[in-house]
């Protein structure tokens, strides 16, 4: 009976012990695959939504990344505009697929035509931003609007030195987070703190030229 | 029976065999000049805390007790530090930028704020590791504070 009981517990032992390598094993998988792994969320989300309507934006992403060249300030605005509509639009899924395309963009902006002072204050800004990009690519919706606020604040201390073609609002939230501001091209407010929770939330409070 | 115990040997074997595979060890002699608690006047409780409850996988220096030497447990906690790391390193605290700091300051004070951290896997073993409620005001305070301060 002992030698029963020694053999069940070698065998509790060793079945914990290839669960926990085999799960070390899994999550190293899905770290690999993270980017396949939310565009099929990306794909199931929106079954359950509109169908025209989110190919329509698929279309529209791929035309302004291969219209805006890359490294550019440009480049990196418009992606962060099309992360701030998968947010205004509630949609967890896409704006993952858009804080990777973010980072990306960010980490490929060409800074070399500013001045020492600028290049070192866009290094810590684009920094900043990659990690925060990063993690919206990975992140639950709660979590990627909280990174999306300071996010913003980068974007617009980065639009501060590089400027800008088009003409910005900063947008302001007093109900987010003790009072939140946002960039966009249009005048009208769509709230991507608050999505359709309470999209017109908000008011301009400075107009970038 | 005889499958069993067949079964049980190679587990066994296993088991004995993955414990040669040698872990890194998160040990560190010195602290560096750039660690929180030496750029920053923190107090001794608040000191104490973070040692206890952040610095074993946010930091250069892991506590280890015997069972985080066998495997495969070390393993999984060789991932966590791995990951904890380079999410934010306690020892590394003054390289960061104003702008970073005030970015991970946000970032502490969320996840203790809302208990994603420490780890429910850490604070499972590591009972003391657990922030009470006045310990969370408390070191959310500070941080707010030191967060204005930059």
């Amino acid at each position: 009976m002992s030698k029963l009981k020694l053999v069940l517990g070698i065998v509790a032992i060793a079945f914990v012990t290839l669960t926990a390598v085999s799960c070390k094993d899994a999550k190293t998988d899905k770290n690999n695959s993270t980017e396949h792994h939310s565009e099929m969320n990306a794909d199931g989300d929106h079954s359950k939504m509109n169908h025209d309507n989110s190919d329509g934006h698929h279309d529209g992403e791929k035309k302004e990344m291969t219209m805006n060249g890359n490294g550019t300030s440009q480049a990196v605005l418009n992606d962060y505009f099309n992360l701030k509509d998968a947010l205004v639009a509630d949609d967890n899924a896409k704006a993952k697929n858009l804080g990777a395309v973010l980072a990306k963009s960010l980490g490929s902006l060409d800074i070399s035509k500013y001045t020492e002072a600028e290049k070192s204050e866009l290094k810590e800004i684009i920094e900043d931003a990659v990690e925060h990009a990063e993690h919206i690519s990975e992140s639950d919706i709660a979590h990627q609007r909280e990174h999306f606020k300071v996010l913003s604040k980068d974007m617009t201390d980065m639009v501060a030195i590089t400027g800008t073609k088009v003409k910005l609002y900063e947008q302001f939230c007093p109900m987010y987070d003790g009072g939140t501001a946002w960039l966009s091209t249009k005048e009208e407010v769509r709230n991507p703190y608050y999505g359709s929770k309470m999209l017109k939330c908000g008011k301009v409070q400075r107009e970038i030229n | 029976m005889k499958i069993v115990k067949i079964i049980a040997i190679v587990l066994l074997v296993a088991f004995l065999g993955i414990q040669f595979f040698p872990v890194e060890r998160n040990q560190s002699d010195s602290v560096p000049k750039t660690d929180f608690m030496l750029v920053n006047d923190v107090p001794s409780d608040i000191q104490n805390k973070l040692q206890v409850s952040c610095y074993d996988c946010h930091s250069n220096n892991t506590q280890y007790p015997w069972y985080n030497k066998v495997q495969p447990v070390a393993w999984f906690l060789e991932g966590h530090i791995k990951e904890g790391k380079a999410e934010l390193n306690f020892n590394e605290w003054d390289s960061l930028s104003s702008r970073r700091k005030a970015s991970k300051l946000r970032s502490i004070i969320k996840q203790i704020e809302s208990g994603e951290m420490p780890m429910a896997s850490y604070t499972l073993i590591h009972k003391e590791a657990t922030f009470s409620e006045e310990e969370t005001q408390k070191v959310v305070k500070y941080m707010e504070n030191l967060k204005d301060s930059l």
